[in-house]
């Protein structure tokens, strides 16, 4: 035995002694982890968070949450006997003073919306390939609260240097709160500890953004990789590769290497923006004055929709007795969000009522074969696109010299139009590439030979596939629409549940109804057989011409 | 299957190793429509496995990476210590330039360091470690009935062993208590908002403008004289008062954020004065709050032809020569005008505090 598990195995001595650790490790250390790009975005993910993690324990060491007054007596002259926060001089002094301290906030801040940005690709992943689907639908509502922590803790964290910017955006969330129904004008009053802005927010801010947040995102985290290996990774269907296997390399010591090796990379790419790409400069934003506003600046990505909803909502404010009801800014910022978590967090639900299935799902859908799936998802990017294009509309609009409520009124009128139109166009597509692969199934793949019969009919060759990529292309199932049996059995009495049935039935067929279907096994023989008569008359075709 | 056996990477295990699986592919009603399977496709051998020459070519490569990296560590503490951030003599400030030499260095060095850690464990696992496709079987995730009968019938006997359902006063007066003890934890937040003081809706129908209080210029608080205002121009403008309020403590920032106006001069017949409005003006001289009554930012960009107000954070657009109306955007409410007059030495004042609250609307408005 080589030293290293020599070494080794006196740890796992110590430790098997006392919790059995050994019976776990024989069953785990080689567990198998399928490859594919599309899974690596929930590493950079976990990876870009644990930056943050580190990164962020730095900045505490030097950061005040502090909005006490204090006049400016720092290295950076331009400021100097300026009033300010002391929040906002210590993030001035991370920057000027600490050597590192400006890498490790631009570190932070980069790493943050790396962080939300491989979420969102993580979740769209899960979503576009059906991974959500049972087994693994707790786990996909952990994902979801994950994503809603990820935004709030950046979101906390994006107010603490009491920079202009920062002020701005918290202005903005004092406004939606105010426009909450009943209590919005209290809750406020509490945030803020009396009228806006105080001076508390930011110390009432931090123990959210540095202790109760990321400490549920570890937890979360936690889970998340905990029912990961439970229920072992999904893989790509195909040859060999089965719903009732999963086939790849083993944690130790491939996954180790390559994934911690990956984690490395991420670290080193994230460290390498913040070296090259200023982010954030706040000195020059100079510290908050609720007086003051600077044009053209941008929130952070993942609040740009919000901003963008903000931006294009009518001006509706009724009266509900006697109280106004201010829907231009309650709808934008209070319900969009939930009308957004609530069915993303539900659509695995949602998804099985439609199909009836209740068996466990372990390979992956390529995204064309659910048409309706990837409908909707794509119809959802649309939504979400143009609201973030409504978030920087004065930024298109100087960069395509239109006025600015062109924009506007473009983007009112494609939320309603674009979003079902992108729908229904992805849709098509995803059928004729089913089509396609029908096609290719049955008649194998083109190859770019054109022949011409004696009688002037010209056709291309087609080539069978070989058998691994055949039976890849057929590794789907057959998804037919749900019956809903008759409204009257035969003796004419009525099935009390023929309505929810057909509700369903209607759902289904939704679903699936327009889906090209693999061929069958008598589809495909009569197929081959027909290239088959073909590539002999060819074959006559072409020795009669030698 | 043998429990021992070797796969073509010289890999020796008990698992079920890919190519032992090759010759007898899964053949279930589903993986056999339309095609059986063929089983798995194992993609050639690695150049690195063949050929002993590019064995060694990679390994240079991933010693090379990893050294490379220790390198650019060390380079890392040269870089933090002879690009010094802090200026010789404490009075002259910091350099922004030096500042982002440093952070550059450290960042180059440090990025690179981590990045050729991580490139060299990947090409290590990819090029050089044996690499065996493993095979792991599925099981089904649900218990099987026997079992979850039995977890079912231990918990039974545990809901009777507590006279859960027989003891009813118990049980309910234990779920009353459970149900008040959030309770407590509410009010215990009541505390976040000052004790005493003005209540939320009172603060916000009041500012510190008020009869006869000055129309000072913002950030000089110079009184503004009529006179001199030219025609077009806009001026941001305070209250005199707030420049007595304290520093320290949030009543000059919460003044800060409600108080401020935007001051224009406009020619008489421009102005579209409203009902009720007739004397709030000084010869065309009119005066808006500046905080935007959409989500509250600073309102600022102004068109000088049109008398048109954007506000830059969701561009709502408001007529200053007709009372403050919305003309474009999100906004729902004319921006709030304070009356104006002018004093006995021509310098322009408030008639009172504004006639409605200024701000973002709220339900008690």
């Amino acid at each position: 035995m080589s030293a290293i598990v020599n070494g080794a195995g006196k740890v796992v001595d110590f430790v098997d002694e006392r919790i059995t650790a050994s019976n776990w490790l024989k069953r785990n250390i080689r567990k198998v982890f399928p490859d594919h790009w599309s899974f690596l975005l929930g590493e950079i993910a976990l990876f870009s968070f644990i930056l943050i993690l580190l990164s962020g324990v730095f900045l505490t060491l030097w950061f005040k949450p502090s909005m006490a007054h204090i006049v400016y007596d720092g290295a950076y002259t331009p400021l100097r006997g300026t009033g300010m926060s002391e929040a906002y001089a210590s993030t001035l002094e991370l920057s000027f003073e600490v050597r590192g301290g400006l890498l490790m906030r631009q570190v932070h801040h980069w790493g943050a919306l790396v962080f939300l940005a491989a979420m969102s690709a993580h979740m769209l992943r899960v979503f576009f390939t059906g991974a959500f689907r049972k087994p693994r639908e707790m786990n996909w509502l952990v994902g979801v609260t994950l994503l809603f922590l990820g935004v709030a803790t950046g979101f906390t964290g994006y107010s603490l240097p009491d920079d202009l910017l920062s002020g701005t955006g918290l202005r903005i969330i004092e406004g939606g709160m105010l426009a909450i129904p009943v209590v919005g004008t209290y809750l406020s009053w509490l945030l803020f500890g009396g009228e806006y802005p105080g001076d508390d927010i930011v110390s009432r801010l931090y123990p959210l953004h540095i202790l109760l947040f990321p400490g549920l995102i570890i937890l979360l985290v936690t889970v998340h990789l905990m029912l990961l290996w439970y229920q072992k990774h999904t893989h790509w269907g195909g040859s060999g590769k089965t719903n009732k296997n999963v086939v790849g390399a083993p944690f130790w010591p491939v996954y180790v290497f390559k994934a911690g090796g990956f984690q490395f990379i991420v670290f080193g790419v994230i460290i390498l923006m913040a070296a090259t790409i200023q982010i954030n400069p706040v000195w020059f934003w100079g510290p908050y004055d609720p007086a003051v506003v600077s044009a053209g600046t941008q929130p952070d990505w993942y609040v740009g929709f919000l901003d963008g909803a903000l931006r294009v909502m009518p001006p509706w404010e009724p009266e509900i007795f006697g109280y106004p009801l201010t829907l231009s800014v309650l709808i934008p910022a209070i319900i969009l969000p939930g009308l957004i978590l609530t069915p993303l967090a539900l659509y695995p639900w949602i998804e099985q009522y439609a199909t009836g299935d209740r068996r466990e799902h372990h390979v992956l859908d390529r995204p064309r074969n659910q048409p309706v799936r990837t409908g909707i998802g794509v119809a959802f990017i649309t939504f979400y696109l143009q609201l973030w294009i409504a978030g920087g509309n004065d930024f298109f609009a100087t960069v395509l010299d239109i006025p600015v409520n062109w924009i506007t009124r473009f983007i009112q009128f494609g939320l309603i139009v674009l979003t079902p139109l992108s729908f229904w166009v992805t849709k098509r597509i995803c059928i004729g590439l089913q089509r396609r692969d029908r096609d290719t199934l049955l008649h194998g793949r083109e190859t770019g030979v054109i022949m011409v019969s004696p009688s002037g009919e010209f056709s291309e060759l087609h080539e069978p596939l070989d058998p691994h990529s055949a039976y890849d292309l057929a590794f789907r199932e057959r998804q037919l629409p749900i019956d809903p049996g008759p409204a009257t059995d035969a003796n004419g009495v009525p099935n009390p549940s023929y309505k929810a049935n057909r509700r369903r039935a209607r759902l289904s067929r939704f679903y699936f109804g327009d889906v090209v279907q693999k061929p069958t096994a008598e589809e495909l023989e009569a197929a081959q057989h027909h290239e088959l008569e073909r590539g002999d008359r060819q074959q006559e075709l072409t020795s009669g011409q030698q | 299957m043998s429990a021992k056996s070797e796969d073509m990477n010289g890999h020796s295990s008990s698992e079920i190793v890919a190519s032992d699986r090759e010759s007898t592919p899964a053949s279930t009603s589903h993986e056999a429509d339309p095609i059986a399977d063929p089983g798995l496709h194992h993609p050639p051998p690695r150049l690195t496995d063949v050929d002993p020459k590019a064995e060694r070519r990679a390994e240079r490569q991933v010693a090379g990476m990893f050294s490379l990296a220790s390198i650019l560590l060390v380079l890392s503490i040269v870089a933090y210590i002879v690009f010094e951030i802090a200026p010789d003599d404490p009075d002259d400030g910091v350099s922004v330039g030096d500042v982002q030499i440093s952070n550059f260095t450290l960042g180059i060095t440090l990025g690179l360091a981590t990045l050729l850690i991580g490139l060299g464990a990947v090409q290590w696992a990819r090029a050089l470690m044996k690499s065996p496709e493993l095979v792991h079987e599925r099981h089904e995730l649900r218990s099987d009935d026997n079992i979850r009968e039995a977890a079912l019938a231990d918990f039974e006997t545990g809901t009777e062993e507590t006279g859960f359902g027989r003891r009813k006063m118990i049980r309910n007066s234990l779920l009353g208590s459970l149900a008040l003890l959030p309770l407590p934890a509410v009010v215990l937040l009541r505390d976040l908002g000052p004790a005493n003081g003005p209540s939320p809706v009172d603060a916000k129908e009041t500012t510190i403008w008020s009869e006869g209080v000055r129309v000072v210029t913002d950030v000089t608080f110079q009184p503004i004289r009529a006179a001199d205002l030219e025609l077009g121009q806009l001026v941001n403008a305070m209250p005199e008062t707030f420049e007595d309020l304290p520093d320290h403590g949030p009543e000059r920032i919460n003044a800060r954020a409600k108080v401020p106006v935007m001051v224009i001069r406009m020619a008489p017949e421009e102005l579209h004065v409203a009902e009720g409005r007739e004397n709030w003006h000084v010869d065309g001289i009119v005066a808006y709050s500046k905080i935007c009554t959409h989500v509250g930012c600073p309102i600022s960009l102004y068109e000088r032809t049109t008398h048109h107000m954007l506000c830059p954070c969701h561009q709502s657009t408001f007529d200053l020569a007709d009372a403050g109306k919305v003309i474009f955007g999100p906004a729902t409410r004319s921006l709030p005008q304070l009356p104006l007059a002018v004093d006995g030495e021509g310098y322009l004042i408030a008639q009172s505090d504004f006639h409605e609250p200024v701000g973002p609307t709220y339900w008690e408005r």
